[in-house]
Formats: C-alpha cells, structure tokens, sequence
C-alpha cells in the first residue's frame, strides 16, 4: 500500500497488522470509504446517538454492577448505598437510568425516521427486522433493570408483565418467575438476564444491523437509491460522500447537543417528573399492598394503554403483543410507489399523521388513572386508528397520489 | 477425488443429515437442565405451608390482610347490609354463579364462604387480570369515589377491574374471573387457617 517514501514506523506497523488482521480494509469499508447519501438531514443524528446511549448504558452499568446486590433483602438498601455512600454513585445510578429512557427517545425517533422515508423497503427488509430484533432486546432490558431496584412499582411492574405470559400460559409464567409470585428468585434472574445475557445479544444484533446497513447503503430523505449513479471511473456514487470525515463530524455535532440535553437531565431533573424514575419506587417491595396509581415507565405506555383499552384479557395481550410486533410486517404491507414522505400523495400522510398522533396519545392515555372517562373511549380509539395505519397499508398506499421521485437526491 | 464425490452424493446427504439430527437431539438434551433449572426450586416449593390467623378482633365491615405463599389474603368481615346487597348484583357480574372461577367446593355459593361463617369474606387479594393487588372500596355509593351506583366492593387500580363483596368480578372490566378463595377453615379460639382445609387436613 505505502510508498517508500511514506514508509514510517507507523505505516509498518500498519502493514504488520494488516497481513494479520484486515483492520485498514475494515477502516476504509465502514467509515473512510463507506459512501452515505450526501442529502441526510436531522434524523439521521438518531443512529449514531443510539450507540452513544448504548456505550453509556453498558460502562455506567458495569460500575453499578460493582456495588449493587441482587438479592431481595438487600436490593433495596444497595440501590440506597449507591446513591449515598458510593463516591458518585448518584451520578452513575442517574446516567444510567437517564440513559434507559433516553435510548428510547432516541430509538423511537431512529424508527419514525425509518417510517417517514420508507428506510424499511426493498432492499433494506433485513435492516429493519434487525433493528426490530434490537428494539426488542432494548425492551427485554428495560423490563428486566426496572425489577433490580426493587421498589414497589418495580415489583408491580414485574407482576403485571409476567401475568401477560400467564394469560397465554401459566406453566410459562411459572418458568419466567422462578417461583409462584415474583421473588428473590425473580430478582436473581432477572439481575443474570439484564447484565450478561441481554447485553450480549444487543451489541451482537448491533453490529449485524450495521453489517446489513453497509451491504445495501444507506436510504436518504429522498428515498432514492444512490448506488444508481455512479462515477463511470471510480464507480463510487455520485450523490455518496465519505462517512469520515464528513459524517463523523456531522455526528459529533448531534453528540454534542445530546450530551448538553441528557446532562441537564442527570443534574437538574433524574426523575423527569416521575417519566424517568416513578415515586412509588422509593418505596421498597410490598407484595401485600398494590401501589394506588401503578403506570408502567413512559416508553412502555402506548402498548400498556392498548393493554387497558380492550376489556378481554386474552385479546387484551394479544393485542399488545401485536401492537409491537406489527412492525415487523412494514415492509410487506407498504405497496407505495416511493419511499419518501416527501413524494407520498394525502392519502398516505393523513395515515401517517393519525399513527403518530394516536400513538402519542395512548402513550398520554397510559399515565392516565383508568377510572376517568375519557381514558377507556380515547385509547379505544386510538388503538383502532394504530392497528388501521398498518392492516389497511396494502390498500391506502397503494391508491395513494403519489409525486414523481427526482432522479437523483435533492438537496 | 472429484469422481468419488458425485458417486456419493446420496451417502453424504445421509451422513450430513443424520449428523446434523444427532446434533440437534444432542443440543436439546443439553440445554434440558438450563431451561429446568430456572422452574421453581425444591425450596420454594416447599415454602407453601399454611398460615394461621387471628379473627378474632374483626368487627364488621373491617378487612384485614395476611400473608400466605408469598401473596396477599384479604378478611373481610361482611356486615347485613354488604351481604343483602350481594344479590342484587348479580345481573351486574360476569360470572355470578363462580361456575369458571377458583374456589373450594364449600366456597361455591352466593356469599362464597363456608356455611358457617356466612359473613366472613376470605379471599386471594389478586386482580384475576394482571396481578396486581385490588383496593379497599367497601362503601357503597359515591363516598367510596365510584360513582352514585356502585354497591360497595373492590377496585383495582391497574387496570380499573371491579368486584363486589364477594369478590365477584364485574361485567365490561379486563378481569375474566371472580377473585380466587383459597382452601380454609376455622379453627377454635377465633384463629382462621388459610392453605387448608377439612377435606386435606392442616
């Protein structure tokens, strides 16, 4: 590769370790030469600060880890020590429950990226399930932290989850708890789950959506593939540029803003009002007395209020369970003849609107007491407009007006 | 080399796929005492004996709440009034006759007691939807906050599941069944003992 004249120390010892180990290639094939469409805007910070939030979780939860005990009579009281007598151990214990919350702010704003410029389509089927499989974990994770300080909403929030496999099947609920309530037992798998096995999956899913992602390209606010033009001498695309230097720095700037915002959150609002960390969880574990308001964490209250809106319990997990998983089906109910938002007729952005809107709402409508009367008949709705957006895709976004798609990326 | 391999084409086929088969049987058998050792334990399946509890200091119209096999169990001493409302309810309920709920034989009856403790409500204080434990709302009427028609009962604040004074659950609420009454029976000196009863012994 190198000149003699370049031939330092350095450029030898690069040498040396790429006859060992394909480190330069692996360089220039996912960040010097990986070509992203030159048109990416705003949403496209959401990737990247998605890892940012991922590093974040697995070192402040490694130290966590070193002073935390998962054993139902002491849980409680470590989670207390932490935040006491460790030195920062508040700083720690709040950038990690910060970051829990945050990596989903972030991830839902990755996926409605994802639907507004049709990032699920052919050829990126793949990208997408991966990155529902990551969605999935995340959510597995949350579920499983949530347990570990041991406090009342903790435990409630556990019950109340596992009932909804004890609906389908109580041998499974029975597998799931270790025990015939949650317990001790609960609380130590959970711990195992949340720390090794969780994790481990997650970084490995992450790098198999970035794999997938560098095979077909990235997709662009256009929706316009830009491997369609190439440079006839080069044959890289004309509308690509360079993921370093220029989308690194793009990316440092996003990083830079994130950390201002989720700072501030740590130092001057770690409970966020009762969205980041709930009251009731200062209160340690009481099997004997259901807290009087239980709401899941505000990431999980679409699906929870979806969960509540239909008075059958069967069909009310069923429901939740599909609500998420729906997801997965995007990219074969999606008929539209462009990707883009941009080039999609009223029809599809009318869908579009009410799915965001009526997914804002249930996530609104399950904080909310059950008992106030618009509570039940909102979410109903609400729920029927979720469920719509997808089942009647095939149909609206196939009919839809749509724009013609430029050429080439715009701007 | 090369010709050996097309004559044993099918022989491979056989081998791979009984490899493979042996394989798959081998790995299922290895992962039988992971996926056995997460049920419940020889511990805690044994830690389900019987509590007993004092009585004998509840008035009517109190509740009170006692442990057993790690979940809440509720007392509730019944006074006339709460036990004549329990029939009018009934074309409230969606399960009135306790025909698909958990209850002893002894159990299955209008009050859902033992004949000779009419007024004494015992049961498992988990909402049959999620889990979650239901709230004192024993007044009837709007001094229990539930509305100018409600008889009197329990409500469960994770998903709004209602149940009457036999904790009978109502009808259009997520709970599908009437709350459990677990196996009891009444012992001297006012002592109640909850996780068995006459039919299996203490």
């Amino acid at each position: 590769m190198s000149t003699a004249s370049e031939n330092t120390k350095l450029a030898q010892a690069t040498q040396w370790i790429d006859a060992r180990f394909p480190m330069s290639s692996l360089w220039r094939d996912h960040i010097s030469e990986y070509y992203a469409p030159k048109n990416f805007n705003f949403w496209y910070y959401f990737g990247s600060l998605a890892m940012l939030v991922l590093v974040i979780q697995l070192v402040t939860g490694i130290f966590l880890t070193m002073n935390y005990k998962p054993d139902a009579r002491f849980a409680f009281a470590s989670v207390e020590y932490i935040m006491r007598d460790v030195n920062y151990g508040w700083l720690i214990r709040y950038m990690h429950s910060t970051g829990a919350s945050m990596f989903f702010v972030v991830v839902y704003l990755h996926m409605c990226r994802g639907l507004m410029y049709g990032s699920y389509r052919k050829p990126r089927e793949l990208v997408w399930l991966i990155g529902m499989g990551i969605y999935l974990c995340l959510m597995g994770e949350a579920f499983m932290g949530y347990l570990l300080p041991w406090g009342q909403m903790s435990y409630w929030g556990a019950q109340v989850i596992i009932s909804l496999f004890d609906a389908i099947s109580p041998p499974l609920a029975l597998w799931i708890r270790g025990d015939f309530v949650v317990s001790d037992a609960t609380l130590n798998r959970f711990f195992a789950f949340h720390v090794i096995a969780l994790p481990l999956v997650l970084v490995g899913l992450v790098l198999v959506h970035i794999i997938a992602l560098h095979e077909v390209g990235s997709n662009n606010p256009d929706g316009v593939e830009i491997k369609k033009h190439k440079d006839p001498v080069t044959h890289k695309p004309l509308d690509g540029i360079n993921f370093h230097p220029y989308y690194t720095l793009k990316d440092l700037v996003g990083v830079s803003v994130f950390l201002a915002i989720f700072s501030a959150v740590v130092f001057f609002a770690p409970e966020m009002g009762g969205y980041f960390l709930e009251a009731n969880n200062f209160i340690p574990a009481d099997p004997m007395k259901t807290p009087p308001h239980i709401a899941p964490v505000w990431y999980f209250t679409p699906y929870y209020a979806i969960l509540r809106a239909i008075p059958q319990k069967q069909l009310g997990v069923i429901a939740m369970g599909a609500a998420v998983l729906i997801f997965l089906a995007l990219p074969w109910l999606d008929r539209g003849a462009v990707k883009s938002i941009r080039y999609r007729g009223t029809l599809y952005k009318t869908a579009f609107g009410m799915f965001i809107t009526a997914f804002l709402i249930l996530g609104y409508m399950g904080t909310q007491d059950p008992n106030l009367w618009y509570v039940n008949p909102v979410s109903q709705v609400c729920t029927a407009i979720y469920f719509a957006f997808f089942l009647l895709m095939p149909i609206y976004s196939k009919l839809d007006k749509t724009l013609p798609e430029p050429d080439r990326v715009t701007s | 080399m090369s010709d050996s391999h097309s004559d044993n084409g099918g022989r491979r086929r056989f081998l791979i796929g009984a490899a493979g088969a042996l394989g798959a049987a081998a790995a299922a058998a290895v992962a039988t005492p992971f996926v056995m050792s997460m049920l419940p334990s020889a511990r805690a399946k044994a830690a389900g004996a019987p509590v007993e509890i004092d009585i004998a200091k509840l008035e009517p119209g109190m509740m009170m709440t006692s442990e057993w096999r790690g979940q809440p169990v509720w007392v509730v001493n019944r006074t006339p009034e709460m036990l004549a409302q329990l029939a009018k309810n009934v074309d409230r309920l969606r399960d009135p006759g306790s025909d698909n709920s958990e209850q002893p034989e002894y159990c299955k009856n209008p009050t859902r007691s033992t004949a000779e403790h009419p007024n004494l409500l015992v049961a498992v204080g988990i909402c049959t939807h999620l889990g979650c434990s239901p709230q004192d709302r024993m007044k009837a009427g709007n001094a229990a906050g539930m509305g100018e028609d409600w008889p009197g009962g329990f409500f469960c604040p994770c998903h709004g599941s209602k149940f009457d004074m036999a904790a009978r659950v109502f009808q259009n609420v997520p709970a599908p069944l009437n709350m459990r009454i677990p196996p009891h029976m009444y012992q001297a000196n006012g002592r109640l003992l909850v996780g068995a009863d006459k039919s299996k012994g203490a």
